[in-house]
Formats: C-alpha cells, structure tokens, sequence
C-alpha cells in the first residue's frame, strides 16, 4: 500500500484548510460487503430460477411412476414451513439483540434459530428416505429428479447456512459486536431470509400445485 | 485537476447497516403466517376447483416473497442508493425472461411431438 499524497492549498486565515485527495481514497472496510453478498444473492436466485424451470418443464414427465399426489404429505411440509417461517422471525430477534449490543442474546436467538434450521433439515431428509423407501428415487423418472435436484439445492443451502450460523456464534464469543460481525451477521441475516423466499417458491410449486395436479 | 474536497472524517464512518425493528419483524411474521396458511388450507380442503385454487395460491405466493422481501430483508428504493433495487429489478427480468421462455419454448415442443405409443416396440 502507497502512502496517500495529501496536497495543502495555501490557507489564509478566512479560508478553511483544504485538502485535496491525490490519489484514490481509502474506503472503511467492508463498505460494500452488503451490496456484494445481495448481489450474490441475486446469483443464487438465478440458479434456483434454472431449477425451477427444469421443474416447471420435467415435473410432469412421471415415466408411469409415482406422481406428487402419490408421494407428498402436505401435513409434513406445512410442519416443514412453520420451522423455517419461525427460524425467520427468531433470526430476526438476533439481529434485533445485536441492534441493542447483546452478545450473550444474539448468540442465543441464533443458536435457536439454528435449531429450527436443523429440524427443518431433519423433516426434509426424513421425507428424501421415506420417497427412496417408496422407490421414488432421483432415478426413477424426470420429475423425481427434478424434484429431488431442486428441493435438495434449497435443503444444501439450509445446511450451509446453518455451518455459517454456527462458525458466526463461535465468532461473536471470541470478539464480541465488533464492526466484522456485525456485518456478518446482517449478511447471514440476508442469506436466510433469502432462503426462506426460495421455500415460498418451493412449497407453492412443487408441494401445493403438485398436489392439485 | 480537480477533486472534491474531501472530508479525512468520512472515512470512518459507520457502515451503513439497514436498521431493523421489532415492529417490522412482528407485522413480516404474522402476514407470512396468514399468508402460507390459507394456501395450505386451499389445497387441502379445496373449496374451489382446482384451476382457481392454484391461481390464487400463486397469487399469494407472489405477495408472500414481498412481504418477505420489505419485512424480513429490509427491501427499500433507496437501500445501497439504489443498486439493492436496481439488481433485484434486473434478476427480475431475467428470471421471468428464462421461466416463460422455457415453459412456453418446451410446451410447443411437447404438443408438436409425433405421438408416441406406450409401448416402443410398436414402432413402425
């Protein structure tokens, strides 16, 4: 890194001292982390957009197997939807504990948070072995796997998130709100909620109308 | 060569941080819960046909992302001056660009296919 040249224009006692700025000036760090992590965001969603046009186009193609009627229990996945619309909203309470500087809180509200998370996981993953016992395998016809590369994505997503929540607790116990964390905790604020906005699209599409199919 | 006379101070300024609060979260929260309730009810009770049933539960899925969107991801015109929205606005676009070209580029195919019987050893 070069030393900033800082030119002085010649003052006068009426005049403000003036500086101007040579080269390029320095930016506070992280300034554009959150416009960069929602443009990541943006990226994502067009792979779940790629998906869900693979869906949209194969879901139908049932290759005379089980089709969603014979295979969705739209109990589960209502109980699957309350445990990440809750994990949302207690998200939500750590990122509000962080705004009054409580450490102790945020970590609280993120590990429950991150516990709604893994339920969430377990029903999927209960629901992926119920589908293979069945032989509803990814195997067994376009629209399974569609299905399954769509709704595993959303699942692969979740479980990163939940690694990054677990890593960001172990943070904030080391450092507390600092300026990084702080930052990085609104950013996994945005990865989840985001996430909870590909659900919507997940249980209307795939779960809701394919059972009205 | 001119520069704009540059504060040393605003160079420490904090990061701006969108600011959340309980309200927002309280009111997001409870019109999702509305707002996935019915949809499930929709479908499991199916008070109305089933083309009417899935129009309106697209529908509320459509509201339910805004929701989402300004209550949860704190979602303004003026966040990030402005790029949030523009980027947002721009996926927009070219997700509903890639979606109804799929489907309707893949229906035509569908329809237009020589018809198949069940069985391939039928085949002329």
């Amino acid at each position: 890194m070069s030393a900033t040249t800082i030119t002085t224009a010649p003052t006068t006692i009426d005049e403000p001292v003036r500086f101007y700025d040579l080269d390029e000036h320095a930016h506070p760090e992280g300034h554009s982390t959150m416009l960069g992590f929602w443009i990541y965001l943006m990226s994502d969603c067009l792979i779940f957009a790629i998906l869900f046009a693979c869906y949209a186009v194969l879901g139908g193609n049932y290759a005379a197997g089980p089709a969603p009627k014979d295979l969705f229990d739209l109990k589960l996945i209502a109980l699957n939807t309350a445990m990440l619309l809750f994990s949302s909203i207690t998200y939500g309470f750590a990122v509000l504990q962080m705004q009054q500087g409580r450490v102790k809180g945020t970590q609280l509200w993120l590990a429950i948070t991150g516990l709604f998370g893994l339920g969430f996981l377990g029903i999927e993953l209960y629901e992926f072995h119920h589908l293979i016992e069945l032989g509803a395998t990814p195997q067994r016809s376009a629209f399974l796997s569609a299905f399954f590369t769509l709704v595993g994505t959303h699942g692969l997503h979740v479980t990163f998130g939940i690694v990054w929540l677990v890593t960001l607790m172990v943070q904030l116990g080391k450092h507390g709100l600092v300026a990084a964390n702080r930052r990085r905790v609104m950013c996994l604020s945005m990865f989840w909620h985001f996430l909870d906005v590909i659900w919507i699209g997940v249980f209307t599409i795939v779960y809701l109308m394919g059972v009205l199919r | 060569m001119s520069a704009d006379p540059h504060h040393a101070a605003d160079a420490h300024h904090e990061i701006e941080m969108p600011h959340a609060s309980m309200r927002d979260y309280a009111i997001g929260f409870i019109l999702s819960v509305i707002l996935t309730a019915i949809p499930f009810w929709l479908v499991m009770e199916r008070p109305f046909s089933a083309g009417a049933t899935a129009a309106i539960i697209m529908g509320f899925a459509a509201v339910q992302i805004v929701v989402h969107m300004v209550y949860f991801l704190h979602m303004t015109p003026k966040a990030e001056g402005g790029w949030s929205m523009t980027s947002l606005i721009f996926t927009i676009i070219v997700v509903v660009i890639m979606l109804a070209g799929s489907l309707w580029v893949m229906h035509h195919l569908n329809t237009n296919m020589m018809p198949m019987p069940h069985d391939p050893s039928q085949l002329p």
